[in-house]
């Protein structure tokens, strides 16, 4: 079947996460082979997803480990029991 | 492949036999998630650090309730979300925040338009610029596709795990991480695009 722009728009999520029914991954595959806007759209939401998700974009916060195990290190030293 | 958790499950016994010190070598691998789960939920740093410290001494308390057949990992993770639900029903924000969040029945998000894309590189993070510009992006969604966003895609949870830690339904998972990406995608890639052909060489050096 052939689908519009909008229609494989909705899907992109679903298709980068091959969650997609088969015979519409076929469909919006197909449509991706001759639409250069929407493989830019699909690679770009890949690109960004892949980018957010590297692990020095979100990062613990400078002493956070310290700070947390200073903390620990209190908690251990209480006498027993709460 | 069981190394991780047979230690785990070695150091949790060493622990409750009287080891304490042991707690800090055990907690070192998650640290990275709980906070990261907490920034899911809190937005702000500070919040979510307070919130993190406090999970970790919850589970240190609580340790001898933990059972070996779940995972450590897991139940850390679910004492995080506790921890950070019962601060936000105390700050009230769930309240007002739902107020401004759309509903899931929304209308659907436009990309932004391209005709190519040239790929980034992972490499392209360590540029202090361009992590700022994807910290703020996901910063400014909104918080019911920010969280969905951060703990499916930023700390790689399954669908099924993600709607588990919400306490929202699988399909409303994926209709608030597609929304989420479609957002970034329209926000971040006219951005990036721009970064990836600032020219490298500059035009009269003798200037």
């Amino acid at each position: 079947m052939v689908i519009e722009c909008k229609h494989v728009w909705g899907h992109i999520s679903d298709y980068l996460d091959a969650a997609l029914p088969e015979d519409i991954r076929l469909d919006v595959q197909k449509h991706l082979e001759h639409c250069e806007i929407c493989s830019a759209i699909l690679d770009s939401t890949r690109n960004i997803i892949i980018l957010t998700a590297d692990e020095r974009v979100f990062e613990l916060p400078v002493g956070f480990s310290e700070r947390l195990h200073a903390r620990i290190d209190r908690e251990l030293e209480e006498p027993e029991g709460d | 492949m069981m190394k991780q958790s047979d230690n785990e499950a070695a150091l949790i016994a060493s622990i409750l036999a009287g080891d304490t010190r042991l707690y800090h070598d055990l907690i070192r691998p998650h640290e990275r998630s709980v906070y990261m789960m907490a920034l899911s939920f809190m937005k702000n740093e500070a919040d979510a650090e307070d919130i993190a410290q406090e999970a970790f001494l919850k589970a240190f308390r609580n340790l001898s309730t933990f059972r070996a057949e779940s995972k450590f990992s897991t139940w850390l993770i679910s004492i995080t979300l506790n921890e950070a639900r019962s601060r936000l029903r105390r700050q009230a924000i769930v309240r007002m925040e739902s107020l401004d969040d759309p509903p899931d029945e929304g209308g659907s998000v436009s990309p932004a338009l391209l005709r190519d894309w040239r790929e980034i590189p992972s490499e392209a993070v360590e540029r202090q610029e361009i992590a700022q510009m994807l910290r703020e992006a996901v910063s400014s969604l909104p918080t019911i596709y920010r969280q969905v966003f951060q703990l499916r895609d930023v700390e790689a949870l399954s669908v099924k795990e993600t709607a588990e830690a919400l306490g929202i339904r699988v399909a409303s998972v994926k209709v608030r991480l597609h929304r989420a990406r479609m957002m970034l995608q329209k926000q971040l890639s006219p951005l990036l695009k721009s970064v990836n052909q600032s020219p490298k060489r500059r035009w009269l050096p003798w200037l």
